[in-house]
């Protein structure tokens, strides 16, 4: 990332060839929701090479720490890069040994601030990201683009999850859900993306955090249904129409 | 002196000729008039007894809301309604061509309009303009052959659905729409099952707003039910109301000029 092009200071254009212009392997979107205990979070599991489906088992969604989950769309390369800075940052955390670990909102806030300075410097990590967490009984879920806009809700999502499920989320999302009923809101949510989004494959990993900790949930696939009538036949009315 | 010779464009289908000159105002920094979009949700759905359409009723001029209260669920016939996303003048003359040519076609043939004729006229006259005729519509209808319910691209492809929606709110209508759909659903079902769907365009996309319209089409009978629901009344409304009682505004100075009067001889005006 350094740049050999020019002997100025920090505000050199990197050359083209050392900065991000498009993504190659990207995957599609995540969604969150806070319930009761903690956070959930839902992703599917596919990494697409343009048109292509190229990787069908991609873990988008990660534990960091004891108190955080992260889940990314976009460049999986850049999902790459941000899990190494945070396992160093987590690192250097641990070796104070001071009984304090870094939480949720200290979490974001580097995510932030790195978002938005590769942003300055025209080389961003092209990533949507969410971050969620729970620590001493606070949860916490947070949005940051790879622009570095950022906010925080009861519930979020990245890239189409944001057209598809948001809008189900603010009819039908509770202060008081508990785990069965926000992984049912969670799946009625993927399953609209799955119908509705190209990117989208039927292979989901859905991720709680409370208190207690992580767990990811191993891969699975939801029902779909094709059995309209409209479906069967589509042109009996009109033979010869499509 | 030269004959300019007048160029008809030739029958149906567009005419490109004025495009190169269009390209170079542009390139001259000529700002090209802004149109009335109607940045839209629009949907409709199949349920036992027939077709349900809805829409939403903001129209919108770039950032600003022209017509607070417009209209987009357009009459084709008595048993056929469509609703138009796109540009709102598109919208308004196709549906109106079509319609006059729909009441043509029942006064040649002494039957009821089928909602493929409807679709055809249509599909055939977006195509021929090649897209540039930006109307997309929902036309739902119920005729001898049963209910059907097609969307239309501003570039003439078409399709045949049990449930649809169209317009830049057609995301948050969809989610509604493919969680909750079902074959079957009876009248009150499908009717508040459309109101979410247009409730969630309404509320979460910026190119929709105001309230729901709701067209209800059975076999024999239709009913417009126009602002079915109107989610987002004026809050706040001054309970004194507004009197400007002589004595507010302060008066500094009064001057009366009389007007100078003089009669003058005419004609009577010309019948």
């Amino acid at each position: 990332m350094n740049s050999f092009a020019s002997k100025e200071g920090p505000g050199t254009i990197q050359i083209d060839s050392e900065r991000t212009l498009y993504p190659y392997v990207t995957g599609t979107s995540v969604v969150a929701i806070k319930y009761k205990d903690g956070i959930l979070m839902a992703a599917d599991m596919g990494g697409s090479y343009g048109s292509t489906l190229r990787y069908k088992s991609v873990e988008r969604i990660k534990p960091i720490g004891k108190h955080s989950l992260l889940g990314a769309s976009g460049e999986i390369s850049d999902f790459q890069e941000i899990l190494r800075n945070l396992d160093e940052l987590i690192l250097y955390d641990n070796m104070w040994d001071d009984g304090n670990s870094l939480g949720p909102k200290e979490v974001y806030n580097y995510l932030n601030r790195m978002m938005y300075n590769r942003r300055n410097k025209f080389d961003p990590l092209w990533n949507s990201l969410i971050l969620g967490g729970v620590k001493n009984g606070e949860k916490y879920l947070g949005t940051v683009s790879m622009i570095g806009v950022h906010y925080m809700d009861n519930h979020v999502a990245t890239g189409f999850g944001n057209h598809l499920a948001r809008p189900i989320l603010r009819d039908e999302w509770r202060e008081d859900l508990t785990f069965e009923e926000g992984v049912k809101l969670l799946e009625k949510c993927m399953l609209v993306l799955l119908y509705r989004d190209r990117s989208a494959i039927n292979k989901f990993q859905v991720a709680k955090i409370t208190e207690e900790g992580v767990t990811v949930s191993e891969p699975y696939s939801l029902k779909t249904f094709w059995g309209f009538s409209a479906f069967q036949n589509p042109t009996k009315g009109a033979e010869g129409s499509w | 002196m030269a004959k300019a010779a007048i160029d008809v464009p030739p029958k149906g289908g567009f005419s490109f000729d004025l495009c190169r000159r269009n390209e170079m105002l542009l390139q001259k920094g000529v700002q090209p008039p802004s149109f009335r979009k109607t940045g839209t949700t629009i949907v409709g759905l199949v349920f036992q007894d027939g077709v349900i359409l809805g829409a939403d009723t903001r129209a919108t001029e770039g950032p600003i809301v022209c017509d607070k209260n417009c209209e987009k669920i357009h009459y084709m016939a008595p048993n056929i309604y469509c609703c138009g996303a796109g540009t709102a003048a598109d919208t308004e003359a196709v549906t109106d061509m079509v319609s006059s040519q729909l009441q043509l076609h029942r006064y040649a043939t002494g039957r009821e309009s089928r909602v493929i004729t409807a679709l055809t006229l249509l599909k055939s006259h977006l195509f021929s303009y090649q897209g540039h005729v930006s109307a997309a519509l929902v036309l739902g209808g119920v005729d001898v052959t049963g209910p059907h319910l097609h969307t239309i691209y501003p570039h003439g492809s078409t399709d045949t659905l049990p449930f649809a929606t169209m317009g830049s709110g057609s995301l948050a209508a969809m989610a509604m729409f493919e969680s909750k759909y079902r074959e079957g659903l009876t009248r009150d079902e499908g009717i508040k099952l459309v109101c979410e769907a247009i409730c969630a365009g309404i509320f979460n996309d910026l190119g929709s707003g105001s309230n729901v319209d709701v067209c209800v089409i059975t076999k024999g009978n239709r009913e417009y039910l126009r602002n079915h629901q109107l989610p987002n009344p004026r809050t706040y409304v001054s309970s004194k109301g507004y009197s400007f009682v002589k004595g507010h505004t302060e008066v500094l100075s009064t001057k009366i000029a009389h007007l100078q009067l003089e009669e003058v001889e005419g004609d009577a005006m010309e019948e």
